[in-house]
């Protein structure tokens, strides 16, 4: 009897999760800034409630993004790492990728900006910095913030080295907080340098430099990754991350609380247009 | 020590005001631990009795593996659920990950090892000779362990607390199982990690606090049963 009702008690627990039919879940695999910056909880309310699909937004680095969902445990990916999301789109395993929006990075360092890289280009910032040997963080996650810090590197010409190149392995908040204790220069995503100003004061030193461009792109799964692809879903809500009202949407996101928008909407363009 | 007091204040704003995504949150929180542990209790008071009364070989062994389990750590445990969930895992026809059940299931996993350790703990610090006693008296094996548990049951209660306190408060299985989802599979750590990583300290320290809130008066109303029936 008391085991039964162990049971009757277990199943009415846990009975919400297992009632959930899959077949209308659209599983979104997404970089954190997409969720940090608070974007996301804005869109996929509103598609939830236009399309009667349940969305499961799976947010992590933009290299377990792709990773996760090149294997079939994602419908559709939003990720920002252009030159990794071709690789995957060339392989087969992503399809149909689409510009969704951008925003940029910026090149943060301590106020006296012992490097002095201020109003530098982004690689000839880097090249000071190594050469300098000030103390720079690295996202060192595979993130699209840390795909193009890397990338810098390699246009600077330098392979940067601790004891100054720190490696944190941890989220864009995380290691801003990091950079910010140990008077480090550091590469973050406008968005989370903004939504982390109460605590922060590193000011920014480099900005608006081409190869600094933070580009959204959307794309959907192959169904023939895995079994159980939702194919379906995730090519709807790729069309509604691309529909005017949406870009409408992201145009404006972010002026209420930061005064300026995060986001620029890009829906139908080329990266050679930017 | 602003930010500490600001948090505290938003704390019980979130609560006295009632505001719905931190109940939901925190119910939720209490539901997946709380079904675990249940789960834990339902498979590990059995097999922790069995173990402390059964003489078999290998059972030294399978004492150390259970005393080995007792310290599992939670990331190892999602990381090894997350994979046999996955769609192309071997249970991923039944499309659990990212779900509660998914959080039940790992959080099970790892609560089930410390209530039998403990069980069996519990059993064995009833002396041998009480037990011989029981069957010189004529008592059938049920009876006996019935009577057993019985007498273990104040140890056992122990073994409730730290089987619900070792879920309820982990974040590394939570998170990868669950995928942090909004208003499905958020629970209070999840949430404490995200609102952290978007700099939203003060809420960050809301949902700590109600956490350990929360953690108290479940293990308060425990230890009153407890003490209670001591006396």
């Amino acid at each position: 009897m008391l085991i039964r009702l162990l049971m009757v008690a277990i199943l009415a627990l846990a009975g919400p999760g297992l009632a959930l039919a899959q077949s209308n879940v659209v599983i979104l695999s997404t970089t954190t800034s997409t969720q940090d910056s608070g974007l996301l909880d804005v869109i996929v309310p509103l598609f939830e409630k236009k399309s009667g699909l349940t969305v499961k937004t799976i947010s992590v680095g933009t290299g377990q993004a792709l990773a996760l969902a090149a294997r079939g445990e994602a419908d559709v990916t939003l990720a920002h790492a252009p030159s990794v999301e071709k690789k995957y789109v060339d392989e087969g395993k992503m399809r149909n990728r689409r510009l969704v929006m951008y925003n940029d990075f910026v090149l943060i360092g301590p106020a006296d900006d012992p490097a002095k890289i201020k109003g530098l280009p982004a690689a000839d910032a880097l090249k000071r910095i190594a050469e300098s040997q000030a103390r720079f963080v690295s996202r060192g996650d595979k993130s699209g913030t840390h795909v193009l810090e890397q990338a810098l590197w390699k246009q600077a010409g330098v392979e940067p080295k601790a004891p100054w190149y720190i490696e944190s392995g941890q989220g864009m908040g995380a290691t801003l907080a990091i950079a910010n204790d140990r008077l480090a220069y550091t590469l973050a995503d406008r968005g989370t340098w903004l939504a982390f100003q109460k605590r922060i004061s590193l000011p920014i030193l480099v900005e608006r430099d081409r190869p600094l461009l933070n580009v959204y792109s959307v794309m959907e799964v192959n169904p023939a990754n895995g079994p159980r692809v939702n194919a379906v879903g995730g090519k709807a809500f790729a069309d509604f991350m691309l529909l005017p009202e949406t870009q409408a949407v992201i145009k404006t996101f972010g002026v209420d609380k930061y005064g300026q928008p995060l986001f620029v909407p890009v829906a139908g363009k080329r990266e050679e247009d930017l | 020590m602003g930010l500490v007091w600001d948090g505290t204040l938003q704390a019980f704003r979130l609560l006295l005001a009632g505001d719905p995504e931190v109940w939901r949150i925190t119910l939720l929180s209490l539901q997946i631990s709380g079904g675990a542990t249940l789960l834990s209790l339902v498979v590990g008071v059995p097999c922790g009795t069995a173990l402390a009364l059964a003489r078999f070989p290998g059972r030294g062994f399978i004492i150390s593996l259970v005393n080995t389990g007792m310290g599992l750590p939670p990331v190892v445990v999602g990381l090894f659920v997350t994979i046999l969930l996955w769609r192309n895992g071997a249970f991923g026809a039944l499309e659990l990950l990212y779900t509660p059940a998914a959080m039940v299931l790992a959080q099970f996993v790892i609560a089930m090892p410390i209530v039998t350790g403990l069980t069996l703990a519990a059993i064995q610090q009833v002396p041998e000779t009480f037990r011989l006693q029981m069957f010189g008296l004529g008592a059938s094996r049920i009876q006996m362990i019935a009577v057993l548990l019985r007498e273990a049951r104040l140890p056992m209660l122990a073994a409730v607390m730290a089987g619900f306190g070792g879920v309820i408060s982990e974040v590394g299985a939570s998170m990868m199982v669950g995928g942090n989802i909004r208003g499905s599979t958020r629970v209070l750590t999840t949430a404490t990690v995200l609102e952290t990583g978007k700099g939203n300290f003060d809420v960050a320290i809301a949902l700590s606090l109600i956490l350990l809130l929360i953690t108290f008066l479940v293990n308060w109303a425990l230890t009153s049963i407890q003490q209670h029936r001591r006396v």
